[in-house]
């Protein structure tokens, strides 16, 4: 693995991939999708990666929590995007373990433009539909996934229409929580 | 004049768009999910057509768009439309992929100003063509006020538009275009779909994108979200359609459209969806 593998070899349809099924994972959340193109340095997971070289580039400044903040992985990131780093009150996205991304810091998005808030890519160890109950818009009854905790997302839930928005990454398989989904602990 | 199409053909990257405009609108789009019904500004761009044909939407799917998707291109319910022949033809020679005139058959749906009559699939994406994103635009011109409107939810003069029609008509007599309020918080412009198609906006299975090109402006309805047609308790909405069954397939149940048939006053009422009234043949 050095700085200059790892990336698409065909950009516009190993994205134009990776977008279809990030967009499946953010529009109903709890669903599990596998993406693959793009492998990134250690501890850097392949879905991960992926999300990265689909969302990320010279316009989208990008804070690594303290478990990705490597020079193997700025490298990568600076060579396959050109993003630059930043203190999480100025990121668009964030990378990261759980415990890593100070979550108070991030943009929340304005009241009147909640767009302008931060994407956290989460990596996680574990990543299954197991955990805690998850309902609102993309969910047709309910669904669930195994968070990293509960009080976080309810906070955030309560900022709507501002608020974070997450992916979580686990190897290739990824999923997502707007700040639009209800979280209960079962 | 052979290779200047295969040239033509093969010089576009996929999908038209370069890399760097994609990766905006979909970062645009995950936002505009995230946050149903709120209108996401995004750096629309010229698209190789007019304005009012669809660029919003355009760059939707272009954005959207992967290699194994099946096309498919409404105008008014027709696929068989100037505009939907054209942007078909578009995205056939820049991006390759397939089309299909069936509903059931395609991935991603574009329409312009029509819900498809065939109930749609979790597996499929529906990319409206929208010309004015904000509902309140006629009622207030100034975006800074309108933007405050939505921060505050301050839709009281959508409300007063509603009653004003009651006033003058009796009924709301809005029949397209018919606001909406999105999971409860966003006031949102399903664009110009009859208000027969408003009940499909709601619980609907398929996710629904939204693309205003020369209003730069990009917003969502997840899958199964709700999204509820304004109105008043004495005078609740009704969706309504002409009081007559298709002239060709029969249906009684789909939405019409009034074709004039001479010039002696003869018409006939046929199924706006074309797939819908070939399939009830």
């Amino acid at each position: 693995m050095t700085l200059l593998t790892g990336g698409f070899h065909d950009a516009p349809r190993q994205s134009a991939r990776a977008f279809r099924l990030a967009l499946n994972a953010l529009s109903r959340p709890g669903r599990i999708e596998t993406v693959s193109g793009a492998e990134g340095p250690a501890p850097l997971s392949a879905a991960a990666a992926t999300l990265l070289l689909v969302l990320a580039d010279r316009d989208t400044p990008i804070h690594l929590g303290a478990s990705h903040d490597v020079q193997a992985v700025r490298d990568w990131i600076t060579f396959h995007t050109g993003a630059p780093f930043v203190a999480p009150e100025a990121a668009m996205l964030a990378l990261g373990t759980w415990d890593t991304l100070p979550r108070a810091r991030f943009p929340l998005g304005l009241p009147d433009y909640p767009d302008r808030s931060a994407t956290l890519i989460v990596e996680t160890a574990t990543l299954t539909t197991e955990g805690p109950r998850l309902t609102g818009p993309g969910i047709q009854t309910e669904a669930h996934l195994s968070l990293p905790e509960v009080t976080a997302f309810q906070e955030n839930r309560a900022l709507f229409p501002q608020g974070l928005d997450f992916f979580f990454t686990c190897g290739a398989r990824l999923a997502a929580l707007p700040r639009s989904t209800r979280v209960e602990a079962v | 004049m052979t290779s200047a199409m295969t040239l033509a053909e093969t010089s576009f990257n996929f999908a038209y768009l370069d890399e760097d405009t994609k990766r905006m609108i979909r970062r645009a789009i995950l936002k505009a999910v995230a946050v149903p019904g709120y209108q996401v500004p995004f750096a629309s761009r010229e698209m190789p057509m007019p304005y009012g044909w669809g660029t919003g939407g355009v760059q939707v799917t272009a954005a959207c768009l992967m290699p194994e998707d099946v096309l498919k291109v409404i105008d008014q319910g027709a696929d068989d439309t100037t505009n939907a022949v054209s942007i078909r033809k578009f995205f056939q020679r820049t991006s390759g992929v397939a089309v299909t005139e069936r509903t059931a058959e395609a991935s991603v749906i574009q329409t312009r100003h029509r819900i498809p009559e065939a109930a749609l699939t979790e597996d499929q994406i529906l990319v409206y063509q929208v010309p004015i994103p904000e509902p309140l635009r006629f009622l207030e011109p100034r975006e800074t006020e309108t933007r405050k409107m939505h921060e505050l939810e301050e839709y009281g003069l959508m409300h007063v538009k509603l009653y004003e029609d009651i006033a003058r008509h009796g009924t709301i007599a809005t029949a397209y275009a018919y606001p909406v309020k999105v999971e409860g918080r966003y006031v949102m412009d399903p664009s110009p779909i009859p208000k027969f198609d408003n009940p499909k906006l709601s619980g609907n299975a398929a996710l629904q994108l939204f693309g205003a090109g020369r209003e730069a402006r990009i917003y969502a309805v997840p899958p199964h979200t709700q999204v509820v047609s304004l109105d008043f308790d004495d005078h609740p909405f009704v969706a309504s359609k002409a009081d007559h069954a298709c002239d060709i397939c029969g249906s009684a149940t789909s939405y019409l459209d009034e074709v004039i048939t001479d010039d002696k006053g003869g018409r006939m009422f046929v199924c706006s969806d074309t797939d819908y009234c070939r399939g009830g043949q």
